[in-house]
């Protein structure tokens, strides 16, 4: 189990900065720290083994640590609303989306110490609670009939909380034949002492967090003084507002307006407008939807839902354990806070690295001389797999990765601990997919040393750790690097990479927002030297607000390997109002940025490439420089070859550059490397790499019209297969010969008349 | 219908799991066992626990809802992946057949 762990208040630091780290600890009141640089952090025995190179700063020595705490779930809250101490009525439109929870809450204005206030809930089973507590102590009614899993009802409250009575109507708003869903009854409670404050889908409790929430949505919640029958709700939700219902108006929430923001508006006279917290999902299809228009942008009258779920997370908010300010002449590069309460052993972790980069100055007064290669840290596809536990939430995993699920220390830790928030690949516990992802929290599997049940068999490395191995033949071979994160290109776009001849991918870099996507390809349309040294890139579309500044959205949508899939209507990102999905399905495939486009997937074995008759190509000389073998990467410490996980190909039909050369390209892939569901229509018997040869990694190479090139190895194995035999390998040379010869500021020859390699 | 295992039909895969628990390539008859005894159809599901990775191994049990605790079954440890495959191909075998496999997985050299 892990004893230790934490998080960083950003990804990327100039030098010079301090960046404040937030750290856990389960055993013991101290921990030691230091900076490190990190080199490889894969243990794989196999390979090189871990390496980090120690940076003194401020960080290092003992410093007093605790228990941190994550308070998960969504809510809305307004702080300053008045006391309900007069009659009132509650309307709103409800869709329950998890009805096996007990105690949730729909509206509360209740003082959890007192025990005081009025509560309007769910129980187990999907029956509406009122809970009223006072001086006489607390009382619940129960409404006598359940509510349906997704379905819309419209639910009225009337309450008069100084003499105790309540009415609960119930409708739903398709009535099924046989159904016993609807709700007309009336209680006698104790009288309510009013609180104050407001909440929506979650009760503040009494040690100051959020809980008791609400997953499903909730749209179009209305207060109005006094006691009104259900039928006024209809009335009260209609444009113009009907005047004589206006007198009574206290609040009208409408949570179609500023979807893009953490805000909610109330519409109603005394502007109690409403903060969400923990990100509730916004954009989402409302009671009234019909279909006839998709974009919230465009019909927002038709998204006035939000839906909450009980393990939403935006921000840990844990407390700083330890700022460290950055030597100003640390280098860009990887980095991480080694973090340790303790020896480990079989049952226990006790250390941690807190990854970050260091970026480079952006003040041209600190730049000074700045490396030609740039590595674009996938910091987006980091988040998108934050914390990635389909290992637990989705079952049938062991027969996609063709062995047993393994499990860490720190995945028997996240199974404990739902609260740290899922992936973009994972499922609510309410089975709705996960739209947004926080780096704003501990994220298990953005750190040195985490072996992956994803990643192929050996050392399972995925993502970030993957990277290390990069990381290391760049070192090894003494190659000066920058690095940029996704997130800084986002933010500061063309600008921050023109200063490179050279861009390096990580493994995987498969999400990108529409301004990174519009900075790399003005890059490469510009003379730019692409290494694309991985496979399955600049596959989805993601967005980023300033609303919600660290998290990221995703929407599902159309087409794709996809875990989950988005309701058809909510494609539209909440964050941007742009529609989500598939780059490829946006007519922006992969093809056009890398020259490639993913085609295979498979987590078992890797597999080795076979040299093509383009490797032959005058074109294609200095990349075989020393490189006369036939078989290409059949070694490698993830699979156990340099072809695998993901895979790419050359297609000019999707937008690879004509020109492209196929230099090699894999075979000899087991039955569990299979074909991607967008690249057939009528599902063929043959989808395995041992029956479809469509199932292959190009390694490709190609110039572009501005005199740059792009190189893919169109594997996420690749760089697994670096360090062998000592960083001397055909791999290894490879990326060697096209890495100098892609730094030499000679131009790439555009025409068949020129020569320039 | 799904494939159903018998020990008549598919006593020859036995051996060549054992010699290979995790590998490439296999003959499409053993392939298809193990992705029948793989379905999960509820209940607890397998997992593998590398207490300390590349090294020490045990078994463990994941229940169907994430509010009950893993089972960890620390009083097996096993020295590798392969090892823990072999183990497990013996419980499910002898659950689907009735039959009890005694071989016992021998390591092969890295």
């Amino acid at each position: 189990m892990l004893k230790i762990t934490g998080y960083p208040d950003r990804y990327s630091a100039e030098p010079g900065e301090t960046i404040a780290f937030k750290v856990s600890l389960e055993e013991n009141d101290r921990f030691e720290a230091r900076l490190v640089r990190v080199i490889h952090g894969d243990a794989n025995p196999q390979g090189p083994g871990l390496k980090f190179r120690h940076i003194p700063s401020n960080a290092d020595g003992s410093h007093p640590g605790f228990a941190q705490s994550i308070d998960a779930g969504s809510y809305m809250s307004v702080e300053n609303f008045p006391p309900l101490d007069a009659a009132f009525t509650f309307y709103t439109m409800i869709w329950p989306t998890l009805l096996r929870r007990d105690d949730q809450t729909i509206l509360a204005q209740w003082d959890d110490k007192s025990g005081t206030g009025v509560h309007i809930g769910l129980k187990a089973g999907g029956y509406v609670t009122v809970t009223l507590g006072g001086p006489e102590g607390v009382t619940q009614a129960v409404a006598p009939k359940a509510m349906v899993e997704r379905q819309w009802y419209a639910l009225a409250v009337a309450i008069d909380p100084a003499r105790g009575t309540v009415r609960i109507d119930q409708a739903p708003i398709i009535p099924y034949a046989m159904s016993d869903d609807r709700v007309a009854a009336d209680f006698a409670l104790s009288p309510a002492h009013a609180a104050s404050g407001l909440m929506l889908a979650g009760t503040r409790l009494a040690d100051g967090t959020v809980g008791r929430h609400f997953d499903g949505k909730l749209d179009s919640p209305i207060l109005l003084s006094g006691l009104h029958p259900a039928s006024l709700q209809d009335r009260l939700m209609r444009t113009p507002r009907d005047i004589e219902l206006g007198r009574s108006l206290i609040a009208h929430w409408n949570f179609s307006r500023k979807i893009d923001t953490a805000e909610t508006v109330d519409t109603g006279p005394y502007c109690f407008h409403g903060k969400l917290g923990n990100l509730p999902t916004r954009g989402m299809k409302g009671w009234n939807w019909t279909g006839e228009d998709h974009a919230w942008t465009r019909k927002p009258e038709h998204y006035g839902a939000i839906h909450f779920h009980s393990d939403d997370l935006y921000d840990a908010a844990w407390e700083t354990s330890v700022a460290v300010t950055l030597p100003d002449d640390l280098p860009s590069g990887p980095y991480a806070l080694h973090v340790s309460c303790g020896p480990s052993d079989v049952d226990a972790t006790r250390e941690d690295y807190i990854s970050f980069f260091v970026t480079p100055p952006r003040d041209a007064a600190k730049r000074g001389t700045r490396p030609k290669l740039c590595f674009l840290a996938p910091t987006c596809s980091y988040i998108a797999y934050a914390n990635h536990a389909e290992h637990i939430t989705a079952r049938g995993v062991e027969i996609l990765m063709n062995r047993m699920v393994h499990f860490g220390h720190s995945d028997l830790w996240m199974y404990e601990h739902p609260e740290l928030g899922g992936s973009l690949y994972d499922t609510h516990a309410d089975g709705s997919g996960v739209a947004y992802s926080s780096r704003l929290r501990p994220v298990l599997n953005f750190k040195a040393q985490y072996h992956s049940w994803l990643g192929g068999h050996g050392s399972a490395v995925y993502q970030y750790n993957a990277d290390t191995h990069l990381f290391d033949w760049l070192e090894e071979k003494g190659f000066d690097y920058d690095v940029i994160t996704d997130e800084d290109l986002h933010r500061d776009g063309l600008a921050l990479i023109e200063p490179y001849d050279v861009i390096m991918t990580g493994t995987h870099p498969e999400y990108h927002s529409t301004a990174m996507w519009d900075a790399m390809k003005a890059w490469i349309d510009r003379g730019g030297r692409l290494m694309y040294l991985g496979g399955n890139g600049w596959y989805w579309r993601v967005g980023f607000s300033d609303h919600w500044p660290g998290a990221m959205e995703l929407r599902r949508a159309e087409d794709g390997i996809r875990p989950w899939i988005a309701e058809p209507g909510e494609y539209y990102h909440s964050f941007t109002g742009e529609y989500g999905g598939l780059w490829r399905r946006l007519g922006r495939a992969p093809n056009v940025m890398a020259g490639v486009g993913f085609i295979a997937q498979g987590f078992d074995f890797s597999s080795y490439y076979q040299r093509a008759l383009d490797a032959d190509n005058p074109r294609a000389r200095f990349i075989f420089e020393g490189v006369p073998d036939q078989i290409i990467g059949n070694f490698g410490l993830v699979g156990g070859g340099a072809a695998g996980i993901e895979l790419d190909c050359i297609t000019t039909d999707l937008g690879s550059p004509t020109n492209m050369l196929r230099l090699a390209s894999s075979e000899g892939h087991s039955g569990f490397m299979l074909l991607v569901n967008e690249e057939f229509g009528p599902v063929p018997p043959n989808l395995g790499g041992d029956q479809n040869d469509r199932v292959r990694a190009d390694l490709a190479f190609g110039e572009t019209a501005a005199g740059g090139a792009l190189f893919a190895t169109s594997s996420i194995a690749w760089c697994g297969s670096l360090s062998h035999n000592g960083y001397d390998n055909n791999v290894s040379r490879i990326t060697e010969n096209v890495l100098k010869r892609f730094l030499d500021p000679l131009p790439f020859p555009t025409s068949p008349d020129t020569d320039g390699a | 219908m799904v494939y159903k295992i018998t020990a008549e039909a598919d006593r020859q895969y036995i051996e060549e799991f054992r010699e290979a628990p995790i590998t490439h390539h296999r003959s499409p008859g053993l392939q298809r066992v193990l992705n029948v005894m793989r379905l999960y159809r509820g209940g607890d599901q397998y997992i593998l626990i590398a207490r300390k990775e590349f090294q020490d191994y045990v078994i463990g049990r994941m229940p169907p809802l994430r509010d009950e605790p893993i089972v960890i079954e620390d009083d097996l440890v096993l020295p590798s992946r392969e090892a823990a495959e072999w183990e497990l191909f013996r419980r499910r075998w002898h659950q689907i057949t009735g039959e009890t496999i005694a071989l016992n997985y021998e390591e092969k050299p890295a």
